[in-house]
Protein backbone atom coordinates (compact mmCIF):
# COMPACT_ATOMS: atom_id res chain seq x y z
CA UNK A 1 0.00 0.00 0.00
CA UNK A 2 1.39 3.26 -1.38
CA UNK A 3 0.52 6.87 0.04
CA UNK A 4 0.77 10.13 -0.24
CA UNK A 5 -0.51 12.01 2.83
CA UNK A 6 -0.90 15.96 3.66
CA UNK A 7 -2.66 18.23 6.01
CA UNK A 8 -2.73 21.76 5.41
CA UNK A 9 -5.54 22.88 8.21
CA UNK A 10 -3.84 25.05 10.33
CA UNK A 11 -0.73 27.34 9.95
CA UNK A 12 1.50 23.87 9.25
CA UNK A 13 2.10 22.63 6.25
CA UNK A 14 2.90 18.72 6.58
CA UNK A 15 3.47 16.06 3.80
CA UNK A 16 4.25 12.65 3.89
CA UNK A 17 5.07 9.39 1.57
CA UNK A 18 4.30 5.58 3.31
CA UNK A 19 5.25 2.72 1.32
CA UNK A 20 4.18 -0.89 2.17
CA UNK A 21 4.54 -0.28 5.85
CA UNK A 22 7.49 2.16 5.23
CA UNK A 23 7.42 5.80 6.04
CA UNK A 24 9.17 7.09 3.32
CA UNK A 25 10.05 11.09 4.62
CA UNK A 26 7.96 13.19 5.96
CA UNK A 27 8.28 17.06 5.62
CA UNK A 28 6.52 19.52 7.61
CA UNK A 29 7.24 23.40 7.29
CA UNK A 30 5.73 25.15 10.82
CA UNK A 31 5.97 28.45 9.17
CA UNK A 32 3.55 31.33 7.90
CA UNK A 33 3.93 31.39 4.17
CA UNK A 34 1.31 30.92 2.32
CA UNK A 35 -0.01 26.71 1.65
CA UNK A 36 -0.47 27.55 -1.76
CA UNK A 37 3.38 28.44 -2.17
CA UNK A 38 5.01 25.51 0.06
CA UNK A 39 2.65 22.39 0.19
CA UNK A 40 3.26 21.06 -3.67
CA UNK A 41 6.54 22.02 -4.01
CA UNK A 42 7.49 19.97 -0.12
CA UNK A 43 5.79 17.18 -2.08
CA UNK A 44 7.74 17.25 -5.17
CA UNK A 45 11.05 17.72 -3.33
CA UNK A 46 10.13 14.67 -1.12
CA UNK A 47 8.96 12.22 -4.06
CA UNK A 48 12.50 13.95 -5.09
CA UNK A 49 14.02 12.73 -2.44
CA UNK A 50 12.73 9.43 -1.49
CA UNK A 51 12.86 8.44 -5.55
CA UNK A 52 9.00 8.19 -5.03
CA UNK A 53 7.37 6.99 -8.42
CA UNK A 54 3.98 8.96 -8.30
CA UNK A 55 2.28 6.05 -10.36
CA UNK A 56 2.53 3.47 -7.71
CA UNK A 57 0.36 5.64 -5.48
CA UNK A 58 -2.70 3.59 -4.02
CA UNK A 59 -4.59 6.23 -2.49
CA UNK A 60 -4.14 9.57 -0.99
CA UNK A 61 -5.14 10.75 2.28
CA UNK A 62 -5.33 14.05 3.51
CA UNK A 63 -6.65 16.20 6.78
CA UNK A 64 -10.30 16.65 5.63
CA UNK A 65 -11.40 19.25 7.97
CA UNK A 66 -12.12 21.13 10.15
CA UNK A 67 -9.48 23.75 10.25
CA UNK A 68 -8.91 26.99 8.41
CA UNK A 69 -11.55 27.32 5.56
CA UNK A 70 -8.74 28.22 2.93
CA UNK A 71 -6.10 25.97 4.39
CA UNK A 72 -8.56 23.19 3.91
CA UNK A 73 -9.60 23.72 0.13
CA UNK A 74 -5.87 24.79 -0.88
CA UNK A 75 -5.12 20.64 0.26
CA UNK A 76 -8.23 19.23 -0.99
CA UNK A 77 -8.07 20.99 -3.92
CA UNK A 78 -4.37 19.79 -4.58
CA UNK A 79 -5.37 16.30 -3.85
CA UNK A 80 -8.54 15.97 -5.76
CA UNK A 81 -6.52 17.12 -9.02
CA UNK A 82 -3.02 14.57 -7.74
CA UNK A 83 -6.44 11.72 -6.91
CA UNK A 84 -7.97 12.54 -10.53
CA UNK A 85 -4.64 12.42 -12.51
CA UNK A 86 -3.80 9.50 -11.26
CA UNK A 87 -7.26 8.02 -11.12
CA UNK A 88 -6.76 6.54 -7.81
CA UNK A 89 -9.23 7.40 -4.41
CA UNK A 90 -9.26 9.77 -1.39
CA UNK A 91 -8.52 8.81 2.24
CA UNK A 92 -10.31 11.85 4.07
CA UNK A 93 -9.29 12.06 7.31
CA UNK A 94 -10.75 13.95 10.19
CA UNK A 95 -7.90 16.33 10.90
CA UNK A 96 -8.43 16.00 14.47
CA UNK A 97 -8.18 12.02 14.08
CA UNK A 98 -5.01 12.88 12.61
CA UNK A 99 -4.06 14.91 14.97
CA UNK A 100 -4.85 12.45 17.90
CA UNK A 101 -3.04 9.67 16.44
CA UNK A 102 0.25 11.25 17.51
CA UNK A 103 -0.04 9.50 20.95
CA UNK A 104 -1.41 6.37 19.23
CA UNK A 105 -1.94 3.66 21.88
CA UNK A 106 -1.45 5.83 24.77
CA UNK A 107 -3.92 5.23 27.82
CA UNK A 108 -4.76 8.44 28.41
CA UNK A 109 -7.27 10.80 27.06
CA UNK A 110 -6.04 12.87 23.76
CA UNK A 111 -7.95 16.04 23.62
CA UNK A 112 -6.82 18.03 20.09
CA UNK A 113 -7.97 21.53 20.23
CA UNK A 114 -6.97 23.90 17.18
CA UNK A 115 -7.95 27.99 17.02
CA UNK A 116 -11.27 28.44 15.45
CA UNK A 117 -11.42 31.76 16.09
CA UNK A 118 -14.57 33.49 17.78
CA UNK A 119 -13.82 32.62 20.69
CA UNK A 120 -13.98 29.14 20.14
CA UNK A 121 -11.75 25.58 19.55
CA UNK A 122 -12.24 22.87 16.94
CA UNK A 123 -11.64 20.27 19.25
CA UNK A 124 -12.90 16.30 20.23
CA UNK A 125 -12.02 13.70 22.45
CA UNK A 126 -10.28 10.46 21.33
CA UNK A 127 -9.16 7.13 23.58
CA UNK A 128 -7.13 4.29 22.29
CA UNK A 129 -7.55 0.62 23.06
CA UNK A 130 -5.54 -2.22 22.83
CA UNK A 131 -6.34 -4.92 20.95
CA UNK A 132 -4.68 -7.92 20.55
CA UNK A 133 -1.35 -7.04 18.81
CA UNK A 134 -3.19 -3.78 17.61
CA UNK A 135 -4.63 -0.46 18.49
CA UNK A 136 -8.26 0.65 18.56
CA UNK A 137 -9.10 4.30 18.33
CA UNK A 138 -12.56 5.55 19.70
CA UNK A 139 -14.07 8.86 20.18
CA UNK A 140 -14.99 9.58 23.22
CA UNK A 141 -16.58 13.13 22.44
CA UNK A 142 -17.38 14.14 18.86
CA UNK A 143 -16.11 16.91 16.80
CA UNK A 144 -17.03 20.20 17.20
CA UNK A 145 -16.44 23.88 16.91
CA UNK A 146 -16.72 24.50 21.23
CA UNK A 147 -16.03 26.89 23.80
CA UNK A 148 -12.84 25.63 25.53
CA UNK A 149 -14.18 26.15 28.69
CA UNK A 150 -17.39 23.66 27.80
CA UNK A 151 -14.26 21.29 26.57
CA UNK A 152 -12.97 21.78 29.91
CA UNK A 153 -15.83 21.05 31.54
CA UNK A 154 -16.57 17.56 29.77
CA UNK A 155 -12.59 16.54 30.80
CA UNK A 156 -13.29 17.19 33.82
CA UNK A 157 -16.58 15.25 34.21
CA UNK A 158 -14.51 12.12 32.83
CA UNK A 159 -12.15 12.04 35.27
CA UNK A 160 -8.89 10.34 33.15
CA UNK A 161 -5.85 11.91 32.51
CA UNK A 162 -5.74 13.88 29.48
CA UNK A 163 -2.87 14.84 26.59
CA UNK A 164 -3.80 18.07 24.78
CA UNK A 165 -2.04 19.04 21.48
CA UNK A 166 -2.90 21.27 18.40
CA UNK A 167 -2.01 25.16 17.70
CA UNK A 168 -4.85 26.04 20.54
CA UNK A 169 -2.50 24.75 23.29
CA UNK A 170 -0.83 27.95 23.18
CA UNK A 171 -3.87 30.07 22.65
CA UNK A 172 -5.75 28.44 25.61
CA UNK A 173 -2.59 27.63 28.30
CA UNK A 174 -3.63 29.94 30.92
CA UNK A 175 -7.54 28.84 31.02
CA UNK A 176 -6.62 25.05 31.00
CA UNK A 177 -4.08 25.67 33.60
CA UNK A 178 -6.83 27.83 35.67
CA UNK A 179 -9.78 25.18 35.15
CA UNK A 180 -8.30 21.64 34.12
CA UNK A 181 -9.31 19.63 37.87
CA UNK A 182 -7.51 16.45 36.38
CA UNK A 183 -4.30 15.34 35.73
CA UNK A 184 -3.00 16.53 32.13
CA UNK A 185 -0.01 17.14 29.90
CA UNK A 186 0.50 19.29 27.28
CA UNK A 187 2.33 17.71 23.97
CA UNK A 188 5.67 18.16 23.58
CA UNK A 189 6.96 20.05 20.82
CA UNK A 190 7.43 17.73 18.36
CA UNK A 191 4.15 16.01 18.82
CA UNK A 192 2.13 19.52 19.14
CA UNK A 193 0.96 20.21 15.82
CA UNK A 194 -0.48 18.59 12.52
CA UNK A 195 1.84 15.59 10.84
CA UNK A 196 1.28 14.07 7.60
CA UNK A 197 3.37 11.00 9.34
CA UNK A 198 0.35 10.84 11.74
CA UNK A 199 -2.66 11.59 9.33
CA UNK A 200 -1.46 8.50 6.71
CA UNK A 201 -1.05 6.71 10.10
CA UNK A 202 -5.07 6.91 10.89
CA UNK A 203 -5.73 6.74 6.57
CA UNK A 204 -4.23 3.16 7.64
CA UNK A 205 -6.74 2.79 10.34
CA UNK A 206 -9.60 3.76 8.84
CA UNK A 207 -8.91 1.14 5.52
CA UNK A 208 -8.57 -1.55 8.29
CA UNK A 209 -11.59 -0.63 10.09
CA UNK A 210 -13.50 -0.62 6.64
CA UNK A 211 -13.76 2.74 5.75
CA UNK A 212 -14.33 3.17 2.11
CA UNK A 213 -12.07 5.80 0.58
CA UNK A 214 -13.96 7.93 -1.72
CA UNK A 215 -13.53 9.50 -5.29
CA UNK A 216 -11.86 12.58 -6.49
CA UNK A 217 -14.85 14.31 -7.31
CA UNK A 218 -16.86 13.26 -4.37
CA UNK A 219 -14.35 14.43 -1.47
CA UNK A 220 -15.13 17.85 -0.49
CA UNK A 221 -13.65 19.37 3.35
CA UNK A 222 -15.58 18.69 6.45
CA UNK A 223 -15.71 22.56 7.33
CA UNK A 224 -18.13 22.08 10.68
CA UNK A 225 -19.09 25.08 9.77
CA UNK A 226 -21.49 27.07 7.43
CA UNK A 227 -20.20 30.28 6.12
CA UNK A 228 -20.96 33.42 7.46
CA UNK A 229 -23.47 34.49 4.80
CA UNK A 230 -25.68 31.51 5.21
CA UNK A 231 -25.27 31.42 9.01
CA UNK A 232 -26.78 34.97 8.96
CA UNK A 233 -29.12 34.27 6.26
CA UNK A 234 -30.41 31.23 8.60
CA UNK A 235 -30.89 33.94 11.46
CA UNK A 236 -32.72 36.39 9.51
CA UNK A 237 -34.90 33.72 8.24
CA UNK A 238 -35.26 32.11 11.65
CA UNK A 239 -36.28 35.38 13.05
CA UNK A 240 -38.67 36.58 10.60
CA UNK B 1 -0.87 20.76 -32.72
CA UNK B 2 -0.63 21.84 -28.71
CA UNK B 3 -3.93 21.09 -26.83
CA UNK B 4 -4.66 22.89 -23.74
CA UNK B 5 -6.45 21.91 -20.97
CA UNK B 6 -7.71 25.06 -19.57
CA UNK B 7 -9.59 25.84 -15.60
CA UNK B 8 -10.83 28.66 -14.34
CA UNK B 9 -12.85 29.41 -11.07
CA UNK B 10 -11.85 33.35 -10.48
CA UNK B 11 -15.46 34.37 -9.68
CA UNK B 12 -18.37 32.34 -9.26
CA UNK B 13 -18.61 29.87 -12.56
CA UNK B 14 -16.48 26.82 -12.24
CA UNK B 15 -15.20 26.19 -15.57
CA UNK B 16 -12.98 23.54 -17.56
CA UNK B 17 -12.16 23.62 -21.86
CA UNK B 18 -9.91 22.10 -24.02
CA UNK B 19 -8.58 24.57 -26.91
CA UNK B 20 -6.34 23.88 -29.50
CA UNK B 21 -3.94 26.18 -30.76
CA UNK B 22 -5.55 29.14 -29.17
CA UNK B 23 -8.39 29.04 -31.52
CA UNK B 24 -10.59 25.81 -31.53
CA UNK B 25 -12.61 24.92 -28.60
CA UNK B 26 -13.13 21.58 -28.66
CA UNK B 27 -15.26 21.35 -25.24
CA UNK B 28 -16.18 24.63 -23.12
CA UNK B 29 -17.88 23.27 -19.75
CA UNK B 30 -19.12 26.23 -17.44
CA UNK B 31 -20.95 25.07 -13.90
CA UNK B 32 -22.76 28.40 -12.96
CA UNK B 33 -23.33 28.96 -8.89
CA UNK B 34 -25.54 31.78 -9.68
CA UNK B 35 -28.90 30.04 -8.27
CA UNK B 36 -27.10 30.08 -4.98
CA UNK B 37 -25.50 33.48 -4.97
CA UNK B 38 -28.94 35.05 -6.61
CA UNK B 39 -29.99 34.51 -2.98
CA UNK B 40 -27.62 36.55 -1.46
CA UNK B 41 -28.07 39.36 -3.92
CA UNK B 42 -24.50 39.08 -5.26
CA UNK B 43 -21.58 36.61 -5.18
CA UNK B 44 -20.36 35.36 -1.79
CA UNK B 45 -16.82 34.76 -1.60
CA UNK B 46 -16.73 31.76 0.83
CA UNK B 47 -19.69 29.84 -0.69
CA UNK B 48 -18.28 30.37 -4.23
CA UNK B 49 -14.91 28.61 -2.74
CA UNK B 50 -16.60 25.30 -1.24
CA UNK B 51 -19.10 25.25 -4.83
CA UNK B 52 -15.46 25.33 -6.51
CA UNK B 53 -14.09 22.45 -4.57
CA UNK B 54 -17.16 20.61 -4.66
CA UNK B 55 -17.76 20.56 -8.52
CA UNK B 56 -14.30 21.44 -10.35
CA UNK B 57 -13.45 17.39 -10.58
CA UNK B 58 -16.48 16.63 -12.50
CA UNK B 59 -16.13 19.75 -14.67
CA UNK B 60 -12.75 18.64 -15.82
CA UNK B 61 -14.00 14.81 -16.69
CA UNK B 62 -16.81 16.50 -18.58
CA UNK B 63 -14.56 18.85 -20.47
CA UNK B 64 -12.35 15.69 -21.68
CA UNK B 65 -14.77 13.62 -22.19
CA UNK B 66 -16.71 16.32 -24.23
CA UNK B 67 -13.24 16.85 -26.45
CA UNK B 68 -13.28 13.30 -26.55
CA UNK B 69 -9.72 13.28 -24.69
CA UNK B 70 -7.80 11.56 -21.70
CA UNK B 71 -5.59 13.74 -19.31
CA UNK B 72 -2.78 11.95 -21.34
CA UNK B 73 -3.51 13.53 -24.57
CA UNK B 74 -3.18 17.29 -23.67
CA UNK B 75 -0.13 18.92 -24.13
CA UNK B 76 -0.71 21.51 -21.01
CA UNK B 77 -2.56 22.47 -18.26
CA UNK B 78 -3.60 26.29 -17.68
CA UNK B 79 -5.43 28.28 -14.97
CA UNK B 80 -6.46 31.67 -14.29
CA UNK B 81 -4.38 32.52 -10.79
CA UNK B 82 -5.53 36.34 -11.19
CA UNK B 83 -7.03 38.84 -10.53
CA UNK B 84 -10.71 37.76 -8.58
CA UNK B 85 -11.94 36.57 -5.54
CA UNK B 86 -8.69 34.92 -3.70
CA UNK B 87 -10.32 32.18 -2.34
CA UNK B 88 -12.16 31.10 -5.50
CA UNK B 89 -8.87 31.27 -7.66
CA UNK B 90 -6.74 29.24 -5.02
CA UNK B 91 -9.15 25.97 -5.92
CA UNK B 92 -8.52 26.56 -9.32
CA UNK B 93 -4.67 27.09 -9.20
CA UNK B 94 -4.28 24.07 -6.15
CA UNK B 95 -6.41 21.79 -8.03
CA UNK B 96 -4.21 22.91 -11.32
CA UNK B 97 -1.04 22.14 -9.67
CA UNK B 98 -2.39 18.60 -8.19
CA UNK B 99 -3.36 17.22 -11.18
CA UNK B 100 -0.27 18.96 -13.64
CA UNK B 101 2.00 17.68 -10.78
CA UNK B 102 0.64 14.30 -11.17
CA UNK B 103 0.22 14.00 -14.85
CA UNK B 104 3.41 15.22 -14.93
CA UNK B 105 2.11 18.19 -17.63
CA UNK B 106 3.35 21.83 -18.23
CA UNK B 107 1.50 24.28 -16.09
CA UNK B 108 0.48 27.78 -17.36
CA UNK B 109 -0.81 30.80 -15.33
CA UNK B 110 -3.31 32.71 -17.21
CA UNK B 111 -4.63 36.14 -16.11
CA UNK B 112 -8.41 36.27 -16.35
CA UNK B 113 -8.44 39.36 -18.23
CA UNK B 114 -5.96 38.82 -20.90
CA UNK B 115 -8.35 35.72 -21.18
CA UNK B 116 -11.29 37.54 -21.86
CA UNK B 117 -9.00 39.38 -24.77
CA UNK B 118 -7.97 36.63 -26.35
CA UNK B 119 -11.74 35.29 -26.63
CA UNK B 120 -11.51 36.73 -29.54
CA UNK B 121 -9.48 35.01 -31.28
CA UNK B 122 -11.51 32.07 -31.01
CA UNK B 123 -13.52 31.12 -34.19
CA UNK B 124 -11.94 34.60 -35.73
CA UNK B 125 -8.24 32.86 -37.31
CA UNK B 126 -7.49 36.06 -38.96
CA UNK B 127 -7.52 38.45 -36.27
CA UNK B 128 -4.07 39.48 -34.91
CA UNK B 129 -2.19 42.08 -32.57
CA UNK B 130 -2.08 45.07 -32.66
CA UNK B 131 -5.88 46.18 -31.81
CA UNK B 132 -7.18 47.82 -29.12
CA UNK B 133 -9.89 46.26 -27.14
CA UNK B 134 -12.13 47.06 -24.54
CA UNK B 135 -12.86 44.82 -21.46
CA UNK B 136 -16.03 45.23 -19.62
CA UNK B 137 -17.42 42.95 -16.85
CA UNK B 138 -18.92 42.70 -13.44
CA UNK B 139 -15.62 43.13 -12.00
CA UNK B 140 -13.46 45.05 -14.53
CA UNK B 141 -13.71 48.07 -16.92
CA UNK B 142 -10.20 48.05 -18.93
CA UNK B 143 -9.34 49.69 -22.72
CA UNK B 144 -6.73 47.74 -23.36
CA UNK B 145 -4.23 47.85 -26.54
CA UNK B 146 -3.07 44.53 -27.69
CA UNK B 147 0.30 44.96 -29.00
CA UNK B 148 0.78 41.70 -29.81
CA UNK B 149 0.49 38.04 -28.49
CA UNK B 150 0.52 38.44 -24.30
CA UNK B 151 1.78 42.30 -24.40
CA UNK B 152 -0.81 44.22 -23.59
CA UNK B 153 -0.73 48.70 -22.92
CA UNK B 154 -3.92 49.66 -20.44
CA UNK B 155 -4.61 52.82 -21.93
CA UNK B 156 -7.63 53.40 -19.53
CA UNK B 157 -9.27 51.77 -16.57
CA UNK B 158 -12.12 52.50 -14.19
CA UNK B 159 -11.02 54.96 -11.41
CA UNK B 160 -13.97 53.77 -8.80
CA UNK B 161 -17.16 50.95 -10.10
CA UNK B 162 -16.61 49.11 -12.94
CA UNK B 163 -19.35 49.01 -15.85
CA UNK B 164 -20.59 45.92 -15.22
CA UNK B 165 -20.86 46.95 -11.22
CA UNK B 166 -22.97 50.21 -11.90
CA UNK B 167 -25.22 47.79 -14.21
CA UNK B 168 -25.93 45.74 -11.13
CA UNK B 169 -26.17 48.74 -8.04
CA UNK B 170 -28.62 50.57 -10.29
CA UNK B 171 -30.08 47.40 -11.60
CA UNK B 172 -30.74 47.02 -7.14
CA UNK B 173 -32.06 50.35 -6.59
CA UNK B 174 -35.01 50.04 -9.47
CA UNK B 175 -35.88 46.81 -8.13
CA UNK B 176 -34.55 44.40 -11.02
CA UNK B 177 -32.31 42.47 -8.61
CA UNK B 178 -29.12 40.43 -9.65
CA UNK B 179 -27.45 39.83 -11.82
CA UNK B 180 -28.21 43.51 -13.09
CA UNK B 181 -26.57 43.80 -16.37
CA UNK B 182 -28.74 41.29 -18.24
CA UNK B 183 -32.13 42.66 -16.60
CA UNK B 184 -31.19 46.59 -17.57
CA UNK B 185 -30.22 45.27 -21.08
CA UNK B 186 -34.02 43.88 -21.21
CA UNK B 187 -35.77 46.44 -20.00
CA UNK B 188 -33.76 49.00 -21.52
CA UNK B 189 -35.90 47.99 -24.46
CA UNK B 190 -39.25 49.61 -23.43
CA UNK B 191 -37.96 52.79 -22.04
CA UNK B 192 -36.36 56.14 -23.72
CA UNK B 193 -32.46 56.39 -23.64
CA UNK B 194 -32.85 60.19 -23.54
CA UNK B 195 -35.47 60.67 -20.99
CA UNK B 196 -33.37 61.49 -18.47
CA UNK B 197 -30.20 63.47 -19.08
CA UNK B 198 -27.30 61.63 -16.44
CA UNK B 199 -23.90 62.90 -16.69
CA UNK B 200 -21.18 61.18 -18.88
CA UNK B 201 -18.02 61.80 -16.39
CA UNK B 202 -15.08 62.49 -17.86
CA UNK B 203 -11.68 61.84 -15.58
CA UNK B 204 -9.62 64.69 -15.11
CA UNK B 205 -6.24 63.77 -15.91
CA UNK B 206 -6.69 60.81 -18.67
CA UNK B 207 -8.51 60.78 -21.72
CA UNK B 208 -9.13 57.07 -21.39
CA UNK B 209 -9.94 56.51 -17.77
CA UNK B 210 -12.91 55.99 -16.76
CA UNK B 211 -16.18 56.73 -13.64
CA UNK B 212 -18.87 55.34 -13.07
CA UNK B 213 -19.86 55.88 -9.11
CA UNK B 214 -20.71 60.15 -10.17
CA UNK B 215 -23.34 57.90 -12.87
CA UNK B 216 -24.84 55.61 -10.47
CA UNK B 217 -25.03 58.13 -7.57
CA UNK B 218 -26.96 60.45 -9.98
CA UNK B 219 -29.36 57.53 -11.03
CA UNK B 220 -30.01 57.38 -7.14
CA UNK B 221 -30.64 61.31 -6.88
CA UNK B 222 -32.97 60.48 -9.22
CA UNK B 223 -34.70 57.66 -7.56
CA UNK B 224 -34.99 59.75 -4.27
CA UNK B 225 -35.96 63.13 -5.67
CA UNK B 226 -38.65 61.66 -7.97
CA UNK B 227 -39.70 59.92 -4.21
CA UNK B 228 -39.63 62.78 -2.50
CA UNK B 229 -41.59 64.84 -4.80
CA UNK B 230 -44.09 61.71 -4.89
CA UNK B 231 -43.48 61.40 -8.84
CA UNK B 232 -43.59 57.67 -10.30
CA UNK B 233 -41.08 56.44 -11.60
CA UNK B 234 -40.25 54.51 -15.18
CA UNK B 235 -37.96 52.19 -14.65
CA UNK B 236 -37.56 51.24 -18.07
CA UNK B 237 -36.51 54.69 -19.16
CA UNK B 238 -34.73 55.21 -16.07
CA UNK B 239 -32.27 52.14 -17.10
CA UNK B 240 -32.35 53.10 -20.82
CA UNK B 241 -31.21 56.64 -19.79
CA UNK B 242 -28.42 54.74 -17.48
CA UNK B 243 -27.51 52.15 -20.20
CA UNK B 244 -27.26 55.16 -22.63
CA UNK B 245 -24.72 56.86 -20.77
CA UNK B 246 -22.34 53.96 -20.06
CA UNK B 247 -22.68 53.18 -23.30
CA UNK B 248 -21.93 57.05 -24.90
CA UNK B 249 -18.37 56.54 -22.37
CA UNK B 250 -17.51 53.17 -23.17
CA UNK B 251 -18.01 54.15 -27.36
CA UNK B 252 -16.26 57.65 -26.93
CA UNK B 253 -13.09 56.43 -24.94
CA UNK B 254 -12.92 53.53 -27.53
CA UNK B 255 -12.98 55.42 -30.52
CA UNK B 256 -10.62 57.86 -29.28
CA UNK B 257 -7.78 55.22 -29.00
CA UNK B 258 -8.36 53.99 -32.33
CA UNK B 259 -8.08 57.70 -33.59
CA UNK B 260 -5.00 57.81 -31.69
CA UNK B 261 -3.65 54.59 -32.30
CA UNK B 262 -4.42 54.26 -36.38
CA UNK B 263 -5.60 50.55 -36.08
CA UNK B 264 -8.12 49.53 -38.30
CA UNK B 265 -9.43 46.56 -35.80
CA UNK B 266 -10.91 46.90 -32.49
CA UNK B 267 -12.41 43.96 -30.53
CA UNK B 268 -15.04 44.02 -27.04
CA UNK B 269 -14.65 41.50 -24.25
CA UNK B 270 -16.12 40.68 -21.12
CA UNK B 271 -19.45 39.99 -19.50
CA UNK B 272 -21.02 43.29 -20.63
CA UNK B 273 -19.79 42.65 -23.96
CA UNK B 274 -22.93 40.34 -24.86
CA UNK B 275 -24.66 43.43 -24.09
CA UNK B 276 -27.18 43.99 -26.75
CA UNK B 277 -27.21 48.08 -26.50
CA UNK B 278 -23.53 48.26 -26.26
CA UNK B 279 -22.72 45.67 -29.11
CA UNK B 280 -25.33 47.53 -31.39
CA UNK B 281 -23.39 51.37 -30.27
CA UNK B 282 -20.34 49.66 -30.93
CA UNK B 283 -21.05 48.00 -34.84
CA UNK B 284 -22.26 51.58 -35.55
CA UNK B 285 -19.44 53.16 -34.30
CA UNK B 286 -16.56 50.83 -36.46
CA UNK B 287 -18.74 50.82 -39.30
CA UNK B 288 -18.69 54.55 -39.98
CA UNK B 289 -15.31 54.60 -39.10
CA UNK B 290 -14.70 51.70 -41.65
CA UNK B 291 -13.14 49.51 -38.83
CA UNK B 292 -13.50 45.95 -38.03
CA UNK B 293 -15.30 44.84 -35.16
CA UNK B 294 -14.75 42.24 -33.39
CA UNK B 295 -16.43 40.11 -30.27
CA UNK B 296 -16.51 36.77 -28.83
CA UNK B 297 -19.73 34.74 -29.29
CA UNK B 298 -21.81 35.37 -26.13
CA UNK B 299 -20.66 32.05 -24.34
CA UNK B 300 -17.09 33.46 -24.90
CA UNK B 301 -18.08 36.48 -22.95
CA UNK B 302 -18.97 35.25 -19.84
CA UNK B 303 -16.10 33.76 -17.44
CA UNK B 304 -15.67 30.57 -18.89
CA UNK B 305 -11.85 28.34 -19.53
CA UNK B 306 -11.91 28.27 -23.25
CA UNK B 307 -10.73 32.04 -23.30
CA UNK B 308 -7.86 30.92 -20.65
CA UNK B 309 -7.13 27.92 -22.97
CA UNK B 310 -6.37 30.71 -25.91
CA UNK B 311 -4.38 33.07 -23.62
CA UNK B 312 -2.23 29.91 -22.98
CA UNK B 313 -1.65 28.87 -25.95
CA UNK B 314 0.75 32.26 -26.76
CA UNK B 315 2.01 31.91 -23.21
CA UNK B 316 2.63 28.30 -24.34
CA UNK B 317 4.69 29.09 -27.37
CA UNK B 318 6.28 31.71 -25.99
CA UNK B 319 7.99 28.85 -23.42
CA UNK B 320 5.81 30.53 -20.14
CA UNK B 321 5.91 27.85 -17.42
CA UNK B 322 4.79 28.22 -13.76
CA UNK B 323 6.15 26.14 -11.40
CA UNK B 324 4.11 24.59 -8.44
CA UNK B 325 4.86 27.37 -6.59
CA UNK B 326 1.82 29.53 -8.52
CA UNK B 327 -0.10 31.19 -6.34
CA UNK B 328 -3.22 32.80 -6.50
CA UNK B 329 -2.66 36.80 -7.34
CA UNK B 330 -6.31 38.65 -6.25
CA UNK B 331 -5.04 41.74 -7.73
CA UNK B 332 -2.74 40.50 -10.48
CA UNK B 333 -2.58 43.74 -13.31
CA UNK B 334 -3.13 43.24 -16.86
CA UNK B 335 0.01 42.61 -18.65
CA UNK B 336 1.95 41.38 -15.30
CA UNK B 337 3.79 38.37 -14.51
CA UNK B 338 4.64 36.69 -11.54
Amino acid sequence: MNLIALDSSGQTATVALVSDGVLLGEYTINHKKTHSQTLMPMLQTLCDAAEYELGTTDAIAVAAGPGSFTGLRIGAAAVKGMAQALSKPVIAVPTLEGLACQFYGTEQLVCPIMDARRAQVYSGIYRFSHEGAGVGMHTVAEEAALPMTEQIGRLNALGKNVIFLGDGVEVHRQVIAEQMQVPYILAPLHKRLQSAGSVATRALMMLEEGKQPVEAGAFAPEYLRPSQAEREREEKLGAE
Amino acid sequence: MSRILAIESSCDETAAAVVEDGRKVLSNIISSQIDIHTLYGGVVPEIASRKHTERICQVVEEALKAADMELVDVDAVAVTYGPGLVGALLVGVSYAKGLAFAANKPLIGVHHIEGHISANFIDHPELEPPFPCLVVSGGHTHLVRVKDYGEYEVLGRTRDDAAGEAFDKVARAIGLGYPGGPKIDKISDEGNPEAIAFPRAKVADSVYDFSFSGLKSAVLNYLNSCKMSGEEVNRADVAASFQKAVVDVLVEHAMAALAEGGEKTFALAGGVASNRHLRQAFEEACAQRGIAFYRPAPIFCTDNAAMIGAAAYYEYRKGVRHGLDLNAVPNLKLGERI
